[in-house]
């Protein structure tokens, strides 16, 4: 019956409650919501360059390089020249060596020229249709056809640089041979072909550098040179026609080294020695992750402060509500009802506030999880799992609600144990 | 039935009560009158057992209640002793119904609706058993009081001037509801008042000075 008038009174008297529990619910939500980006970040993040020691670009920012080759979210620092870059792919060094050339997009979504063992690398495999075999097949990532709404066999032509509207590479259109099954890796977000399609499509654009480059700041890959003679479009190059190939240019090379010496000692033999830049993604990343650790810390201990002020209203509110009550406490008494069910009728309420407070922020957190994914992905195109179960660390949050509740009932609930019974009713 | 012998009690060192033995059979009435300060609240939380005595023996169905402290006190109380207050207090949020069932459960009974409502009946409020305190008019929520007092069974029935605030036309109702509803439930029914209307009714009573 205790049960029963904690929550009755929870209901009696609404507007003594709903300050703590609109509190409770903000503070759940905000830190509910910073521990699954928090979650979600570290691990797409992670699995992202996975495998990959080093990777080759142009001299600039080590760690534009990596968001840019391995997340496709960021601006290329330039292009480095195949002649001197593809000596490092048959280093006894390296295990594996994997070449990208991007720059262009097509509504927004970034198309990469590489190898089959790109996706091989990362899993990639098609939910639907095929791999590219020709130039000019692409090959798109589990994201991209649901944004651009394309399909199997549609064609269409890429724009230059990062913007929506870049000029576009009327020459040549691309045909979608394949659509990619998720990977969970910035893959979904990309377009896939050869390089030599990449090639290919900037074969007029030397000609017209100087005119047309499009008058912007983040634009920062140099357009690929017109070899000299001819190369045909039809088929993935062999190792037989790189003469040709060495006046070309690539955006980057993704290595994977032989061992963890190697690891450690190319990039600076790269760095120091070549025209080139080595980065290495987990430096980077690490790197990135105590930027914006900071950033979610901080946040986090706004929503914990939050709480607490929650917690002190809780306080308020029992407190306060012990006051108008207690003519009704000492009755409870006469009848019958020992010190400790009354301490316990006054945990209760506070209890009962936390865990309908506790429930509705996770509720809210889970509501505005895909407001904030969709403006995440407009702005990063990296995209968030809906998730609909309450993980592990939001059980411990549980736990610390409840603990906080406790605290806050504490002293009303002692002033209700130890309360006189006959000096209260005599003041009736 | 209960009596008292030899019950003293201070509140400090300045006030110090020494009370007239008094005693009553189950189902009649006691009426103990006096000035305001002449003891009859103490007196009256003595016999509910919200006091201790600082000597004397307060027994109720053979029951010495000034031997008993802590939860088997309250228990005791819960069970054998009903209190009617002048200002009606109950559970706000609760219905009257749930009221008085709450005053069975805290008193380790089975809380049976039937007979809350018979006993709600009894007092002519039966309609009133699903609304919450705050609804009622004075004179109804006297009589719910008076229900939560006796759904137990109670030895005995104390009432804590059950009429001081309530008009001439519902004292008397209240006032022969008490002696009625004791006489039934064979309740030994003491009531503490300086309200002189209830002074020709009880034949027994008490001055204190």
């Amino acid at each position: 019956m205790i049960a029963k008038i904690a929550f009755q009174n929870m209901l009696y008297r609404p507007l003594s409650w709903l300050l703590s529990w609109l509190l409770l619910a903000a503070g759940i939500a905000i830190i509910s919501l910073l521990l699954l980006l928090q979650q979600q970040l570290e691990n797409k993040v992670t699995r992202s360059i996975e495998g990959i020691d080093m990777v080759l670009g142009a001299k600039g920012s080590p760690l534009q390089l990596i968001l840019s080759a391995v997340y496709h979210a960021d601006s290329p620092t330039g292009n480095i020249s195949w002649k001197e870059a593809r000596p490092w792919m048959k280093n006894p060094q390296v295990a594996q060596a994997i070449p990208l050339a991007y720059g262009d997009t097509y509504k927004g979504y970034s198309i990469v020229g590489t190898d089959t063992s790109y996706l091989r690398f990362f899993n990639a495999t098609p939910a639907q249709g095929r791999v590219f075999e020709k130039n000019f097949d692409a090959v798109a990532g589990a994201n991209v056809v649901s944004k651009t709404l394309l399909k199997l066999g549609d064609q269409f032509y890429s724009a230059h640089g990062k913007e929506d509207a870049g000029e576009e590479h009327r020459e040549n259109a691309y045909t979608l041979t394949g659509i990619l099954a998720p990977t969970g890796t910035a893959v979904d977000n990309l377009i896939l072909c050869t390089i030599p399609s990449v090639w290919a499509m900037h074969e007029h654009h030397g000609e017209e550098a100087g005119d047309e480059h499009p008058d912007d700041a983040s634009e920062k890959a140099v357009p690929l040179q017109e070899k000299a003679g001819e190369h045909s479009k039809d088929h993935v190059p062999t190792e037989e026609h790189h003469e040709e190939e060495d006046a070309r240019e690539i955006t980057a090379l993704l290595i994977k080294c032989r061992g963890p010496m190697a690891a450690l000692t190319m990039p600076r033999m790269i760095n120091d020695k070549t025209k080139m830049q080595a980065a290495v993604p987990a430096i980077e990343i690490n790197r990135m992750f105590s930027l914006l650790g900071v950033g979610f810390d901080g946040l986090k201990k706004m929503g914990w402060g939050i709480l607490l002020l929650s917690s002190f209203s809780v306080f308020i509110a029992l407190y306060s509500n012990l006051q108008a009550r207690k003519y009704e406490l000492a009755l409870m008494r006469t009848m019958g009802a020992g010190r400790f069910k009354l301490f316990y009728l006054v945990l209760l309420e506070s209890w009962m506030l936390c865990f309908a407070g506790f429930w509705s922020g996770i509720v809210l957190c889970r509501a505005l999880l895909p407001i904030i994914s969709g403006a995440v992905e407009q702005s990063y195109k990296f995209t968030l799992d809906r998730i609909a179960f309450v993980s592990g660390d939001e059980w411990k949050l549980l736990v610390a609600t409840l603990m906080l509740g406790f605290f806050a009932a504490l002293i009303p609930a002692w002033k209700a144990y130890s309360m006189d019974i006959s000096k209260t009713l005599s003041h009736a | 039935m209960f009596f008292t012998k030899g019950l003293v009690f201070s509140y400090n060192h300045s006030t110090r009560f020494q009370f007239a033995d008094v005693h009553a059979n189950a189902g009649s009435a006691l009426l103990i009158t006096g000035k305001s300060g002449s003891g009859k609240t103490t007196l009256l939380h003595l016999l509910g057992g919200l006091l201790k005595p600082k000597a004397g023996q307060v027994v109720v169905n053979d029951t010495d209640m000034a031997q008993l402290s802590g939860s088997a006190l309250d228990q005791f109380r819960g069970a054998h002793i009903g209190i009617v207050f002048q200002q009606s207090h109950f559970v706000e949020s609760l219905s009257i119904l749930d009221n008085v069932l709450l005053a069975a459960a805290l008193a380790g009974k089975i809380p049976d609706k039937t007979e809350a409502i018979r006993v709600l009946d009894a007092l002519g409020i039966a309609a009133q058993a699903a609304k919450k305190p705050a609804k009622l008019s004075q004179g109804q929520q006297q009589r719910a009081n008076i229900a939560r007092a006796l759904i137990n069974r109670p030895a005995l029935l104390l009432a804590d001037e059950p009429t001081s605030s309530l008009d001439d036309d519902n004292t008397a109702m209240v006032a022969d509801l008490l002696s009625e509803l004791a006489e039934r439930y064979k309740a030994a029914l003491v009531i503490v008042t300086h309200d002189q209307r209830l002074k020709n009714r009880y034949a027994t009573s008490i001055e204190l000075d």
